[in-house]
Formats: C-alpha cells, sequence, structure tokens
C-alpha cells in the first residue's frame, strides 16, 4: 500500500472537504506543515495572557471576599468572582469554536490532528475558575509553535509552562533543604507528580529503563520551576533543592540551582532511545492502528534517534511506511474528530457554526460529554484512551448516532442531498449498504446521521 | 420471568437473526448470561461538591450545634434522639424506621487540609491516602472487580454522562446514560443494521444501545413506532430536556433494572453539593435529587433490593459554622448515606467527636474519627466475602479497617 490522497485527508488530517483537494503527496504534507500556520491566522485562538488576566481578576475578588471589612464588601468580592468566571468561560467557549473551524476549513488538517495528538500526549487538565477554559491557549502556546521542530524543544515548553506546573503540582514542591523550606518549616514538601510523568507519560514510558531513585532525584531538580499569577514561568531559586542530582546515573546541577541544569536533563530525556521507542509507538498507534506493524515503529524509532528527535523527519517515515496506507479497517475517530471532520464534510462556513456558550455547550461540548469525551479534561494525565474499543460502546455509540442525525440540522436547516454528501464524506470507497441507506432514508437529516453514523465514516 | 430476561431473550433472538457472531463480540459475548460470583448488589453514589454532612444529619444534641447553625431549616426528623434528619429527606424515614436507612457520621477519606474538590474527589475515587494522588490511575471500585474472580463487562455499569474515576480501570465496565437513549423509527433501524453489519464493534454496540434505550424509549414513545418525522423530534427533545444531565431518577430507574438483572454494582454520581451560599435554598434541591435516586433504586429493584447496598459518598464535610452568606465553606469531615435491604440501618454509626472549639479539626471542621473507607470495606467484606488483606493491601491501599461496624445484616 501506498500515499493515497483520499486516505490521507481521512487518517492523517481532519476529513475529505469539498472546498479543499486532499494533500497530494507526502512532500506536499511535511512542506505544509513547516510553512506558515493559516489555521491560526484564520482563527486566531491566544495564548495564555487572557488567563493570566482573568486569574489575576479572580485573585483579587478572592482576596476582597476573604479580607473584606464588611459583608456587603465580601459579598461583592463573591460575586465578582462569579463574574470573572463567567466572562472568561463565555471567551473561552469562542476559542473552543475557533479550533472546530481549523478543523472544518483550515486547509492543513495534519497540523490540527498533530496539536491534538500533542496536547493529548502532555495532558494538563484545568480545573476551577479561569483553569477550566485554559487547555486550548496551553495548547497555543507550548505545543503548537513545536510541532514541527524538537521532541526536545516541546518538552522544554511543557515543563516550564504554567498549565502542566498547576496541573501536576509542581507550583506546590519544595526542596526539602532550599532556602524557602528552611526559612519555613511548612513549605518543605517535595511533590514527585511531574517528575514522574515527565519519565513515564512524556519521555521514557511506563515500564521505562528508570526507578523509583530516578523519579525522586528529578522531582528534586525539578524543584524550582513555577509561575507567577500574572507574570507567567518564573524558576524560583528559594524553592529549588540545592545540590547536584543524579537521574538515569548522570549528574545534574550544583549547589547553585539553574534553570540550565533542568533543561540539559530535558534534552537528555527527550533523546533517549527509550523515548525515541515511546513516541514512535504512540504515534503509530494514533495515526494507523491500535496494533501497529513493528517494522513502522521500528523505523521510526530508529529516524528519531539518528535525528536527534527531529519530529518532521519521524513524521515522514510515518507517512512514507507503507503499513501507514493499510486499507483498514483504520481507527476509530475520537469524538473530536468525528465533530470535526463532519462539519468539514458537511461544508460549513463560519456563520453556520453556533456561537455562545450555551449552545456550544447545547450542540458540542454536551454531546462529545456523551461520546466519551469532555472536552480538555480527561480523567487522567495519561489522556484519551486509544483503544477502539473504549470509544464504540453502547452509549458512546448512541451519542454519535443521536449527533449525527440531530446536530447538522440544527447547525444548518438546508442540509446537502444525502446521495451526494455520501460522496464528499466519503470519497471515492463508498461502501455500497451506506450509499443504499443514504438514498433510502425517511429525511435528508436522517440519511445525513447515518452517514455520519457508518463505520466508514467513523473510521479512518 | 422478570422484564430484563424476557427483554434479554428478545435480543439474543434479534442478534441471531442478524446473523452475527456472539463470540466475536466484547459486549455481548458470555458477560449476558454469566453471573458474578455474587449475588448481593452494591451500589455507590458519588455527591460531588461536598455534601455538608452537619445540615444533613445533625447533631441538634449538641449545645453548641444551635449557635453554629442559626437559621436551619425547621421541620427535621429525629433520628435518635441526638441526630435529626434534614426535612428535604422526609420520604426516606419510611426506610429507616424499616432498618434499610443508616448514616456513617464524622467520617472522612485521607484527604486533609486542601480543600480541593477536585484533589477530594480524586482521592475518593482512586480509593488511596493522599501519598497516592496522582499516582493511582484506577478506581477502588474497578480493583474490586480486577481482584475478583468471573467478572464480567457487564457486573459493573457506570451511569450517567461523565466518566467516573471510580470504575476506571483495566477491569472492563459498562457505561449507560439515559441520554443517549435512541428513539429510533423502524426504517432508520433497518438501515443502521445494515451500515454497520460488517463492522462487529460497531453493529453489536448498536445492538447493545437500542436495547439499552428500550426503558427510556418507552417513556419518550409510548411504547409506539416512531413514525418517520417523529424521529428527530423525540431525540432532540431527549437531548433538551436533558441538557444539565439526565435526571437522578432516568439513572437510577436504569441502575435498578440492569441490578435487577446480571449486573451486581452500579456507580453514578450528584452534584449541587457545594452550598458556599444560601444553604437553605441550595441543599433541599440536591437532597430532592439524592432522596429521589434511593426511592427509584427500591422501586425499581423490587425484591432485589432486600440483597442491595448503597452507600452515597462525599470528598469532604463542610466548615462547622455557618459563613457569612448562610453557607458553608469547604470542611473536613462529614457523614456517607447508606441504604439497602441487605443493611442494619436503622443508626447512624460513628464515634462522635463533639462540636467544641477544641474538638474540631482546625478549630473549624468536624473532626474525622473514622476513614469512610474502613466502612465501604466493610460492607464489601460481609457483602461479597472479599478477604480483608485484599481490601488493605489492594483495594484501598494503606487502610486499616478496624473494628467490625456491623453495618451489614
Amino acid at each position: 500500500m501506498r500515499f493515497d490522497p483520499e486516505r490521507a485527508a481521512i487518517r492523517f488530517g481532519c476529513g475529505l472537504s469539498a472546498r479543499h483537494a486532499p494533500p497530494s503527496d507526502v512532500a506536499g504534507m511535511l512542506t505544509r506543515l513547516q510553512g506558515p500556520d493559516h489555521a491560526a491566522e484564520m482563527f486566531p485562538i491566544p495564548g495564555f495572557a487572557p488567563i493570566h488576566a482573568s486569574l489575576d481578576e479572580v485573585g483579587q475578588a478572592v482576596r476582597k471576599q476573604r479580607n473584606g471589612k464588611t459583608e456587603a464588601e465580601r459579598e461583592q468580592g463573591q460575586e465578582e468572582r462569579r463574574a470573572a468566571v463567567r466572562r472568561i468561560r463565555i471567551t473561552g467557549a469562542e476559542w473552543f469554536r475557533q479550533s472546530l473551524l481549523r478543523r472544518a476549513l483550515g486547509a492543513d488538517g495534519f497540523r490540527e490532528r498533530l496539536t491534538q495528538f500533542w496536547g493529548d500526549h502532555f495532558t494538563a487538565v484545568g480545573k476551577g475558575g479561569p483553569w477550566q477554559v485554559a487547555y486550548l491557549p496551553y495548547l497555543e502556546e507550548a505545543i503548537r509553535p513545536h510541532l514541527s521542530g524538537r521532541f526536545a524543544d516541546m518538552l522544554k515548553a511543557v515543563i516550564v509552562h504554567p498549565m502542566m506546573l498547576e496541573y501536576l503540582d509542581q507550583k506546590r514542591s519544595v526542596g526539602p533543604n532550599s532556602v524557602a523550606a528552611l526559612r519555613n518549616e511548612r513549605l518543605s514538601g517535595l511533590n514527585e507528580n511531574l517528575a514522574r510523568e515527565v519519565m513515564e507519560l512524556h519521555t521514557l514510558g511506563a515500564g521505562g529503563p528508570y526507578t523509583q531513585a530516578d523519579v525522586r532525584q528529578l522531582a528534586e531538580l525539578l524543584t524550582g520551576l513555577n509561575y507567577d499569577r500574572v507574570e507567567g514561568f518564573r524558576f524560583r531559586p528559594a524553592f529549588a533543592e540545592p545540590g547536584a542530582e543524579m537521574v538515569l546515573g548522570r549528574s545534574y546541577g550544583g549547589e547553585t540551582p539553574q534553570l540550565s541544569a533542568i533543561m540539559t536533563a530535558m534534552e537528555d530525556l527527550a533523546t533517549h532511545p527509550a523515548t525515541a521507542r515511546h513516541i514512535a509507538r504512540k504515534l503509530a498507534v494514533h495515526f494507523v492502528s491500535d496494533q501497529p506493524d513493528p517494522d513502522l515503529i521500528a523505523a521510526m524509532t530508529a529516524r528519531f534517534e539518528a535525528t536527534g528527535g527531529d519530529l518532521p523527519e519521524v513524521y515522514g517515515v510515518l507517512l512514507d511506511h507503507p503499513a501507514s496506507w493499510h486499507d483498514g479497517p483504520g481507527n476509530v475517530k475520537q469524538p473530536i474528530d468525528f465533530v470535526g471532520s463532519s462539519l468539514r464534510a458537511l461544508d460549513l462556513v463560519p456563520r453556520h457554526v453556533p456561537s455562545g456558550f450555551g449552545k456550544l455547550r447545547r450542540v458540542f461540548l454536551g454531546p462529545m460529554t456523551l461520546m466519551g469525551q469532555s472536552w480538555g479534561a480527561p480523567l487522567g494525565p495519561d489522556g484519551w484512551p486509544e483503544a477502539d474499543d473504549a470509544w464504540i460502546t453502547p452509549q458512546r455509540m448512541a451519542a454519535r448516532l443521536q449527533w449525527g442525525m440531530t446536530a447538522p440540522f440544527t447547525i444548518r436547516r438546508l442540509l446537502p442531498d444525502p446521495r451526494e454528501f455520501v460522496e464528499t464524506a466519503l470519497g471515492r470507497t463508498v461502501p455500497e449498504p451506506v450509499r443504499f441507506a443514504a438514498a433510502s432514508a425517511e429525511t435528508r437529516a436522517e440519511a445525513v446521521g447515518l452517514v455520519l453514523a457508518s463505520p466508514a465514516f467513523q473510521r479512518m | 420471568m422478570t422484564g430484563s430476561a424476557l427483554s434479554r431473550r428478545r435480543f439474543m433472538a434479534r442478534s441471531l437473526a442478524l446473523g452475527c457472531s456472539l463470540a466475536a463480540s466484547p459486549l455481548v459475548t458470555p458477560v449476558t448470561m454469566a453471573s458474578a460470583p455474587w449475588d448481593a448488589r452494591l451500589v455507590v453514589i458519588i455527591l460531588r461538591g461536598a455534601m455538608d454532612g452537619l445540615d444533613v444529619v445533625r447533631p441538634v444534641g449538641a449545645p453548641e450545634f444551635a449557635g453554629m447553625r442559626p437559621g436551619l431549616s425547621p421541620g427535621g426528623h429525629d433520628l435518635d434522639g441526638f441526630f435529626e434528619l434534614h426535612p428535604a429527606l422526609s420520604n426516606l424515614m419510611p426506610l429507616w424506621r424499616a432498618g434499610e436507612l443508616g448514616f456513617a457520621h464524622a467520617v472522612s477519606t485521607p484527604y486533609r487540609d486542601k480543600r480541593s474538590h477536585f484533589d477530594g474527589q480524586d482521592i475518593l475515587e482512586a480509593g488511596t491516602g493522599m501519598d497516592a494522588l496522582g499516582r493511582v490511575r484506577d478506581g477502588w471500585l474497578n480493583r474490586m472487580l480486577q481482584a475478583m474472580p468471573g467478572i464480567e463487562a457487564e457486573t459493573a455499569y457506570a451511569v450517567g454522562r461523565e466518566d467516573m474515576l471510580i470504575l476506571k480501570g483495566e477491569a472492563a465496565v459498562a457505561n449507560w446514560s439515559p441520554e443517549a437513549a435512541l428513539a429510533l423509527s423502524p426504517q432508520a433501524h433497518r438501515l443502521l443494521e445494515l451500515v454497520t453489519h460488517d463492522d462487529p464493534l460497531f453493529r453489536d454496540a448498536l445492538i447493545e444501545a437500542v436495547e439499552l434505550s428500550r426503558t427510556d424509549l418507552a417513556m419518550m414513545t409510548g411504547g409506539e413506532d416512531l413514525e418517520p418525522g417523529e424521529m428527530m423530534n423525540a431525540m432532540q427533545e431527549n437531548m433538551r430536556v436533558t441538557r444539565g444531565g439526565a435526571s437522578s431518577q432516568s439513572i437510577a430507574r436504569f441502575a435498578a433494572e440492569r441490578l435487577r438483572g446480571d449486573a451486581r454494582i452500579a456507580a453514578f454520581s450528584l452534584g449541587g453539593w457545594d452550598t458556599h451560599a444560601q444553604q437553605d435554598r441550595m441543599l433541599p434541591r440536591a437532597l430532592a435529587e439524592l432522596q429521589q435516586a434511593v426511592v427509584s433504586l427500591k422501586a425499581g429493584l423490587g425484591p432485589t433490593w432486600q440483597k442491595t447496598a448503597v452507600l452515597a459518598m462525599t470528598e469532604f464535610g463542610r466548615t462547622a459554622r455557618l459563613n457569612g452568606t448562610e453557607g458553608t465553606d469547604h470542611g473536613t469531615a462529614g457523614a456517607m448515606l447508606m441504604a439497602g435491604g441487605a443493611l442494619r440501618g436503622g443508626r447512624v454509626v460513628g464515634d462522635w467527636p463533639g462540636l467544641a472549639e477544641a474538638d474540631l479539626y482546625a478549630r473549624r471542621d468536624l473532626l474525622p474519627t473514622r476513614d469512610v473507607r474502613a466502612h465501604a470495606g466493610w460492607v464489601m467484606r460481609h457483602l461479597f466475602g472479599i478477604d480483608g488483606a485484599m481490601i488493605e493491601g489492594t483495594i484501598f491501599p494503606g487502610l486499616e479497617m478496624g473494628g467490625d461496624p456491623g453495618l451489614v445484616l
């Protein structure tokens, strides 16, 4: 099997579109990925600045709520806090809309898929207040600029990002012998969360060549990584554990805590052979199959190692390998991929896509939760499952079908002719039963729903 | 023959008529025929947002209580001369009198001091100590399933829209939300069978989804076939009504139906407990949902209620004193509700710590005198015959179960 344009759009992109021709070859896909981010220009999502501003507002309101001199002042603080959180949630819902429009209308589907893949690899869930809508700004700032760079650079951007420092409790990790801990006994507490996940999830992989002692040493090395609510990342030497730390047999840092020692350790972890294998396997599982061809993994691993984790090189192996172009059945789309590729197939224009917090929740976010994907909020740092049968359970299948039959009509009253839509959505390889169903349903909405719910559309 | 056995038979007949290979299906396989190694039922309800145990099961016999809680909503029901029950749970009093409702008071998870809902709920559902926060990726009900032989995918159900950590893990667990109920016209159903026919994963999920929709579908359509065009309306109606999530009644009704059949475990969540302000208005709403859930479970379970234990647990309690906005803030110890015919109810168990300033945790919260996991552990010990070492080592790592509170009949 070799490169096929429609399969490239479906398996490695956001699906087929009446507006954009599918990619014509691998080189074109990689060139486009390394070129300007047109989708981000057309449908901008900000970095963390609005989150910082909102955290500041909420922080001030909470102070007033706690320390207000009169009950009226305290109540006002409470109301201000609520209003600030409400405002940022309304704003954040529009960012989600932008991310959908990128999938529906952008030319470079591969870029959107990679953003989702790496955002999931470096899962960080925002909990409470403005953090609830911080996921997309986090991707925009820490993930998306590094999609076609070195893996090590993405890792370094992630471990200093407030989103990750907050999610994995790094903000609260203080070296037991740090200046701050010696001054204030109550501060002294090492938190191993980020250190463990960096090794287990982000780099070497579960079962990788590290021990609990390495986790502990890396946790001590990472002390000092912190952030300011308003200013963002800040290295706080006073929180850092003094002395060198031994991670995987190599010593990092010295008496004076320095950010550069942490970055050197990240560089080594990011280019470790176990990391190469872990990342190669994960990419293959995500894009190609739950049981990927061992030769594909080996080839990607080798290129990762040879190039020090140069990501376009690794993607190139993935896209060139015959195993990547198997006839299927391909992986089941995750709900975000299903919803995004449906919008793309329906050929919407931006004004069709609902706006406003309530509508977005009703049409997209609520149904996606029912499909098993509470947007931006997987249950743990290991992110979303990859296995097909995790997504196609009775409830989740029913939710996909319900959405497919109702949402397109809600979004766009004038639905396409199902006999044409089935060709747009599935391309040259429309299975006969799906073609028959599209022509035989009692209403257009049901016909569109049947096409979207068919395994031919649900799989990549 | 029970309703679920009947529908199962119909379901099997239809699966066979469709020509699908039952053996190839991860969802339909022996599962539906096999039974778990025990007959008792356990329902765990996670009360998200921190239920105020002191207002739900009120220690009116404590001299400090009235001063801490001025303006308590009146009409509580005396339980044992010391505690009284919140009036919004009035419909549960018959259960209390029948010995099928009890409470554990002054209980908490090992979570301390930080008072974050998210971490608190993670600890509650992971079933671990604080040291394992962020480290343990599965839930305690799932670990219990992993530890038991003969568990099948439909032994345990997570019910409701959201994923639940408590049931996440290696052991297979089924999930369903009444909101997902499908209303299909006969023609749409036929065409769906056609388009999914060659893909076992989709085909079997669809068959099960249609089957699981039956209860709710009857409510939506009155049991009639849908006419063309009605289907969309029915689905949209279903999605519209349940915008904020399925009702506790429909969740409990569905859980009861499964538990009457082969399911042995069900878990779901109820929200609305975070009563920072105007607690006398907010708390009754959440309690009404809880009451409805318990009442619906009992009604739906029929005779199976006698083999059932329901545990309703929350991430932590709330402050002993009312705050400046007539609500309560995040605290430490709280109460657990226990219901079911398998339990020895009619009492409030617990080592009461008192409410004097010096008796409070950090001078603000009810002091925890027992790990809430110990009660859950003892219930499982007796309900399912699970070994104590398994409970203390695997299901609730680091727990010391302590003395038997005798919760199970």
